[in-house]
């Protein structure tokens, strides 16, 4: 059993110590916005926040949480500026498939709340680590600055 | 025949200058003995990957630029929001594909060993200016005791290990230190 906090709220979850953390959230928690993708922390659907940081929930088993504080895609819109990439992905319509964008959203928030100015170059540094095989990066770079530009 | 002082000048400057040649090529080598088990070591990709004097680390025994672009950031510990921690937790995922150790990071450009040969890197080792201020004893340490170096020699996965067991490393680490770090 592991006592894990997740959006705010403790949990207890009946778990292997090695689950990844990916597989508790989607499994025993039902929370199933973060995505599998490649279950190797190469591709970065499965982006969650870890005491802020993002992090591959994939490869992080469930022994290694602690007390930290989770974060995932289902509350990212409580945080003002999750809120206003939530907005500027529909506005602009970055989505194609879908399937990366959680992560996608995780990676441009904490982007945008460390930097609320970032040059093209914080962008590729800051996102490089999440693919998109539908191959949004134009429109996922727009946004951030739409944002950056108008409401930061 | 009688050498005039002409051929005998000339000999001379022939030997030196073979004599310095052959002193080059050994450089190549460390000059002390003890010092060579190490930068073989040293030099191997488990460590190297991460002690590059590039604004990124490398990955595999290719050495290939890491995936994913990722940089050194400010801080040797990757980009403000993408880590190394991002991925590299503290210890190897299961199926080894994903290394993993305390602190995962760089070594400060100081401390890039990219491009030295063994007696330069020896050099570079012991200067406390680019070595974070580690005496002798203190390089010891961080080369027996650190969690991340100790990974060098269990890496997960099929990576290569380096080329001395690491309790041999760490004897030839204590001949080394005991002889005062002969270069």
């Amino acid at each position: 059993m592991f006592n894990i906090r997740v959006n705010g709220v403790a949990r207890t979850v009946d778990a292997v110590e090695d689950k990844p953390l990916l597989w508790v959230l989607r499994e025993n928690l039902k929370l199933t916005g973060t995505k599998f993708g490649c279950g190797q922390a190469l591709c970065g659907s499965c982006t969650v926040y870890v005491d802020g940081q993002p992090t591959r929930s994939c490869v992080m088993p469930i022994k290694a949480v602690g007390d930290k504080d989770i974060r995932t895609i289902e509350d990212i819109s409580n945080e003002h500026i999750g809120n206003l990439v939530q907005q500027a992905w529909q506005e602009l319509n970055v989505p194609q498939c879908g399937y990366c964008q959680s992560g996608q959203i995780m990676a441009a928030t904490a982007l945008l709340i460390d930097n609320p100015s970032p040059t093209d170059q914080d962008i590729d540094k800051a996102m490089s680590g999440n693919i998109c095989r539908c191959g949004t990066y134009p429109r996922i770079r727009k946004a951030i600055h739409k944002i950056a530009t108008e409401q930061l | 025949m009688k050498l005039n002082f002409a051929h005998r000048a000339r000999l001379v400057l022939a030997f030196t200058i073979i004599g310095a040649a052959s002193l080059t090529t050994q450089n190549v080598h460390a000059q002390s003995p003890l010092f060579q088990p190490l930068y073989e070591v040293l030099t191997h990709p488990r460590c190297m990957n991460c002690h590059t004097i590039t604004d990124f680390p490398r990955q595999g025994d290719e050495r290939r630029r890491h995936a994913q672009l990722v940089v050194r950031g400010a801080d040797n510990h990757g980009a403000p929001t993408l880590q190394c921690s991002a991925c590299h937790q503290d210890e190897n995922v299961i199926d080894g594909a994903v290394p993993g150790a305390p602190h995962w990071g760089l070594a400060p450009l100081s401390m890039g060993w990219e491009g030295l040969n063994a007696r330069e890197l020896c050099l570079v080792l012991k200067d406390t200016s680019k070595n974070g201020n580690r005496s002798l004893q203190d390089l010891f340490l961080h080369m027996s005791e650190d969690e991340l170096v100790l990974w060098g020699w269990t890496p997960g996965g099929n990576r290569t290990t380096p080329p001395l067991s690491q309790p041999d490393f760490v004897k030839a680490l204590q001949a080394w230190v005991s002889a005062g770090g002969p270069c």
